[in-house]
């Protein structure tokens, strides 16, 4: 029975795998630059099987020949067969790229591990000498060591290695910095796993294939690099490799310019199959994240949305609005056919779960959708003009003046690198036309309206420098300073602690009062909704299951799923009564 | 923001300290061999002895090394062995050199890597696929390969520009142009394949944030958008890219001065290092990360500038 | 009176020269659901981590059934307190998401070496029932379950090292309220199964009401209110209790304007 669950176990890991390996190798790319990748290492294996000559024999009537069949490239400046030192510089070049790899991966991957895990005077010290590190030209600290090191390139290829660690260095370290915060890792701890499980089971899995990738451009560095010191003269003259041949090609120029190209060919393909292969790796690795072409996909058929005929007190009229994003092959509706009106001076309340598509809703509204998101049909008619219709010019033209926008998260959207003075200022003086110094002094007031005790103190901040909650008074503030007459707030205070929740909703009923403004308030939360809204509509995957008047429809809800929603609500008479177990009391 | 660049300015003397303390003993470790060298085969072993001594390498490591450092902090970095003249002469007369030729490039790649990365964030397309294509043939044509064909083809070939050689901005201004073009060109584009990519990176990251859609919702324009606060908040990631890059142009200078015959620092440095000129290799390891200190506080300055979070530190 | 199963005494934490917990006192019998409710910043994570092992006490002691655990890490501790568990907040980021459930679940028991391996795996199929998911979930990864499936996976690698007490840190915050309400339905349910103790950290006092058992409501590092939950809930004494009771608004616009209008006429926070 076990044995049954353990073999599948490792199927389905082994068919992860492969999958993974067989999805690269398919991508043509992937494919090509595998195959390369493997000829050069199978060349240089095999070379004594693949070279037509030894690489140091020496034709004296064949120096910087031109290609023939005997030279198929052709003979260098001693008149050795450029082609069979390819082949065996194959083998130099691998062999010296590896040392780099291994070493720069070894120091770095542990060190990064390490750094990253332990933090504190470890992270702080290795952080230091990765910067002190990478503040080096490789190549002059290497031409520096030269006469320390010898002419062995594998030496220098190893110290090289070093200079390289900071890149595997600060990878790991960032990367495990990440996974450590995440919950699991501490879930892991408290099963009481030691730091090295946790590191070997939880970490290097999440780690491999960015240092994989990392590898692969690494050994795609030092193969330049060590091509470069061969080409300056400083390896050993006595091995066929890559640089010194076009060392080699270089002294001869002006006779054999032609040489020139294929040591160069032979390094600039190997690192180019290197690089592409990172990549398929990188864009299989993100390809979850990325939107399907629109251009695949069906033209949305326009309707002609009928011009309702809506009477005076509709500020917003919403008519079978469809909203859809790019799926597999067609269209993936976020929202699908939702009709409602917002009328003058009314807080509509649009409620449902994640993904019930309220706040794409509101986005649609907007102008805002994400990228790919597109209205597929149905009209949103706001004060009689038709928003659908609009030419993205006339539709900014009217966000900020008479359509405003509050957010859900207040930190996330504030310039960090701005003052709350400017970001409240910018607008204004875009928006109303008026002078900066007219702006600051609406600011000003403003920010006092909406209850910050030191506005001149708070115009002068950064955003890091005060609390959420004040945070979202601002963008509250900056929202209403051109007064709109429709405000959308997204969830305006599901980031917020209870008690602020409360100030910034009176806040914000206290402006629609002042301002006579209607609000679309996109909210999960039931008792939100009882304290603000006048109209609710109720989503749900999509679609408005039912749109009532507030107090109707808590006291009496229409439709099935808000009765289900509402009975979700926990709202207990009784508390549980503790009796202690049966064998703890015994 | 002062305590913030002292800081910079104290690990910087750090790693100078380090580093020329490291450089030093491998370097003057391995100098048995150097007066043999520089005397040629036929030097006899009195010879060869006499100078050694002459060049005091004959003397404990330490001794030399208290020497060194004794005349270093007094700007006498000794003289060179195998030329005539002192190490900071040399010193002055190659710098420039090298440093006129690498900040042209920087300010190339720089340039060029902020308009394809801005233009791919923003329009994707071709400028999109322009890039990919450059970060792999940029990264995979070795400089000193892309400079020989560089030579062959518009010196040997067309002649428009000279193969070799070097003329200082001063002397001609049109000369340099034309001794620095091909050297600079052979130079950046590995830069800008890398640097293009993580300005693209930082581009469409710092468009992708919240604030973005508020600002857009507060009826910002897009130009404000993203010339103000998208760019000035990529600014960073981009500066950052800029000090790598730095440093790894100032290495690759020594292979293209090499391929152009160009009478600079790198120069100097493959000459000094395969004759085992010493006293030259120090004041170069020196010279070296005394200019990345500097470049490296000139762009931790922009970035507290850049980033208030830093600068309120 | 049953003896407590856990008991915190003056508990003291510092990050640096930040105060987060001061002189915390919080007992939880066995069987027991304690309710911790607080705003962010409150400190109520902080003691939660304390008792696991995972988080710093200054000073102070904590004591699981007489043995002293404060700042003993996991790996550390002997017998009943090595098996004191957690179920976090994020269901999404507290299942490694290159792990399958049943490497997820069979992880405590192998890391504590309390089965082999294949025991352990022998074991799946129970937890997985025990928390209402199909037996086939085992060979699947965390990315294929919605939120609410996820923390009933996390709440089944809790049970897996038959727990005396688990911290909960949010366990419902990050889901829609219909599935919210199932889930706590199964804590309950599970802890009159077992006779597990909770600590249950929480923003949300409604939560807290619908679970404990007693409640304690902290600020700024420290424990203001500590009671029986129906006291708590409904007729704090603490002021700063009855500020955070009042600005949590219910879903009946007739009885929430009322509390609106008391939350207001308590003014701004002193």
């Amino acid at each position: 029975m076990t044995d049954i669950s353990s073999t599948q176990q490792v199927s389905t890991q082994a068919l992860k795998r492969t999958s993974f390996l067989w999805s690269v190798l398919r991508n043509p790319l992937g494919l090509l630059a595998t195959i390369i990748l493997l000829v050069v290492l199978l060349t240089a294996i095999f070379a004594p099987a693949v070279a037509p000559f030894d690489p140091s024999h020496v034709e004296i009537f064949k120096v910087n020949v031109a290609p023939s069949s005997d030279y198929w490239l052709g003979g260098d400046g001693s008149g050795r067969d450029i082609f069979s030192r390819l082949v065996y510089g194959a083998r130099n070049t691998l062999v010296g790229a590896s040392i780099a790899v291994a070493v720069a991966a070894l120091i770095g991957v542990t060190g990064g591990l390490a750094a990253g895990y332990y933090g504190r005077i470890l992270d702080v010290a290795s952080s230091w000498v990765a910067d002190g590190l990478m503040a080096l030209p490789a190549i002059i600290v290497l031409l520096a060591f030269f006469q320390a090191l010898g002419s062995s390139i594998h030496l220098s290829m190893a110290v090289f290695g070093i200079m390289l660690s900071p890149g595997f260095f600060r990878l790991t370290r960032s990367l495990v910095r990440s996974v450590r915060n995440e919950l699991y890792v501490d879930a892991a701890r408290v099963s009481g796993l030691s730091d090295f499980r946790i590191m070997w089971r939880h970490i290097l899995l999440v780690i491999r294939a960015p240092v994989v990738i990392q590898a692969s451009i690494v050994a795609g560095i030092a193969i330049v690099i060590q091509a470069g010191l061969e080409f300056l003269g400083l390896g050993d003259a006595s091995i066929p490799t890559w640089g010194g041949m076009l060392q080699d090609a270089f002294d001869n120029l002006y006779v054999a310019p032609i040489s020139v190209y294929w040591p160069g060919l032979a390094i600039a393909i190997t690192v180019g199959s290197l690089v592409l292969l990172a990549n398929v790796i990188r864009d299989r690795m993100q390809q979850g994240d990325a939107p399907p072409k629109v251009s695949r996909l069906p033209k949305p058929e326009p309707k002609p949305s009928p011009i309702s005929s809506v009477s005076d007190d509709t500020l917003l009229d919403i008519r079978d609005l469809v909203v859809g994003y790019p799926g597999k092959g067609e269209w993936k509706q976020v929202v699908k056919a939702v009709t409602m009106s917002v009328k003058r001076g009314e807080i509509f309340g649009l409620v449902g779960e994640s993904g019930s598509g309220k706040t794409q809703t509101a986005f649609a509204v907007l102008g805002l959708l994400s990228k790919g998101g597109r209205i597929l049909s149905g009209s949103i008619t706001f004060d009689g003009i038709d928003l659908t219709a609009l030419s993205a010019s006339q539709m900014h033209a009217l966000r900020g003046k008479r359509i405003a926008y509050v957010p859900q998260e207040p930190m996330s959207n504030l310039d960090p690198s701005f003052r709350i003075g400017w970001q409240l200022v910018e607008p204004m003086v875009s928006v109303l036309g008026i002078s900066q110094a007219e702006a600051k002094e609406r600011a000003l007031a403003l920010l006092a309206r909406v209850g910050l005790p030191h506005p001149e103190r708070v115009f002068q901040c950064y955003p890091h420098q005060i609390s959420g909650g004040m945070a979202q008074r601002v963008l509250i503030a900056g929202a209403v300073s051109c007064k709109p007459d429709l405000l959308i707030a997204d969830e305006p205070t599901t980031a917020l602690d209870v008690t602020v929740q409360a100030e910034v909703l009176e806040l914000m009923r206290d402006l629609q009062a002042e301002y006579g403004m209607s609000i679309i308030l996109v909210t999960h939360n039931f008792g939100v909704v009882a304290d603000m809204c006048d109209t609710v509509a109720v989503m749900r995957d999509g679609a408005v299951v039912e749109t009532a008047e507030a107090r109707k429809l808590f006291a009496a809800p229409g439709h099935e799923y808000t009765r289900m929603l509402l009975d979700s609500v926990l709202e207990d008479p009784d508390t549980r009564t503790y009796s202690p177990p049966k064998e703890a009391s015994a | 923001m002062t305590a913030y660049l002292l800081r910079r300015v104290a690990f910087g003397l750090v790693l100078l300290v380090v580093m020329s303390t490291i450089t030093f003993f491998l370097v003057f470790s391995g100098t048995e061999r150097v007066a043999a060298n520089i005397l040629g085969e036929t030097a006899s072993n009195a010879d060869i002895a006499a100078l050694t001594q002459k060049l005091g390498i004959d003397r404990p490591l330490l001794v030399q090394y208290g020497d060194w450092v004794g005349n270093a902090v007094q700007g006498d970095l000794g003289d060179a062995w195998t030329t005539t003249g002192s190490v900071t002469e040399i010193l002055a007369r190659r710098m420039p050199v090298t440093l006129s030729i690498v900040s042209t490039a920087i300010l190339v790649m720089a340039v060029v890597s902020a308009i394809l990365g801005i233009v791919a964030a923003v329009r994707g397309g071709w400028a999109d696929g322009l890039i990919q294509v450059i970060s792999i043939v940029g990264f995979a044509i070795p400089n000193f390969w892309l400079g020989l064909m560089l030579v062959v083809l518009f010196a040997l070939n067309l002649q428009w520009l000279p193969a070799t050689g070097y003329v200082s901005f001063t002397s001609s201004p049109s000369g340099w142009l034309a001794a620095v073009t091909l050297p600079v060109t052979a130079l950046v584009l590995s830069g800008i394949a890398s640097a293009s990519q993580q300005v693209r990176g930082a581009v469409i990251d710092a468009l992708n944030q919240d604030y973005v859609r508020t600002l857009k919702a507060r009826g910002v324009n897009m130009r404000s958008i993203l010339f103000r606060h998208a760019l000035r908040n990529a600014l960073p990631a981009a500066l950052t890219v800029l000090s790598v890059q730095f440093v790894a142009l100032l290495g690759g200078a020594a292979i293209i001065e090499r391929v152009f015959a160009i009478p600079g620092l790198g120069e100097l440095t493959v000459r000094s290092a395969v004759i085992g000129d010493v006293p030259v290799l120090m004041g170069v390891v020196v010279t070296m990360i005394i200019v990345v200190i500097v470049v490296n506080l000139l762009i931790d300055v922009m970035n507290a500038w850049a980033n208030p979070k830093v600068r309120l530190q | 009176m049953t003896a407590p199963l856990i008991e915190c005494e003056k508990v003291n934490t510092f990050f640096g020269t930040f105060h987060a917990l001061k002189d915390v006192n919080l007992t939880i019998r066995p069987g027991e659901t304690v309710g911790l409710v607080g705003e962010s910043g409150s400190g109520k994570t902080t003691i939660g981590r304390a008792i696991l092992g995972i988080g710093p006490v200054t000073s102070g002691r904590i004591s699981f059934e007489g043995q002293d655990i404060a700042g003993v890490v996991p790996r550390n501790r002997k017998g009943d307190a090595a098996r004191i568990q957690a179920v976090f907040q994020d269901p999404y980021t507290s299942l490694n998401p290159s792990m399958t459930i049943e490497d997820i679940l069979t992880e405590p028991v192998v890391a504590r070496r309390l089965a082999s391996k294949d025991d352990a795996r022998a074991q799946v199929r129970t937890l997985l029932d025990q928390v209402a998911l199909p037996a086939d979930a085992a060979h699947r990864f965390p990315r294929e379950f919605s939120g609410g499936q996820r923390q009933r996976v996390a709440i089944a690698r809790a049970l897996a090292l038959h727990p005396k007490l688990i911290v909960c840190d949010e366990p419902v915050s990050a889901l829609d309220l219909s599935t919210q309400a199932r889930v706590l339905d199964l804590f309950i349910e599970l802890q009159e199964r077992t006779g597990v103790a909770y600590l249950f950290v929480s923003h949300d006092l409604a939560v807290v009401r619908h679970i404990s058992h007693r409640v304690a409501v902290m600020r700024s590092g420290e424990i203001v209110e500590f009671g029986e939950c129906d006291q708590v809930t409904a007729h704090p004494e603490h002021p700063y209790t009855q500020r955070l009771l009042l600005a949590a608004p219910v879903a009946d616009p007739v009885r929430q304007q009322e509390r609106r209008e008391a939350f207001l006429s308590l003014g701004k926070e002193a």
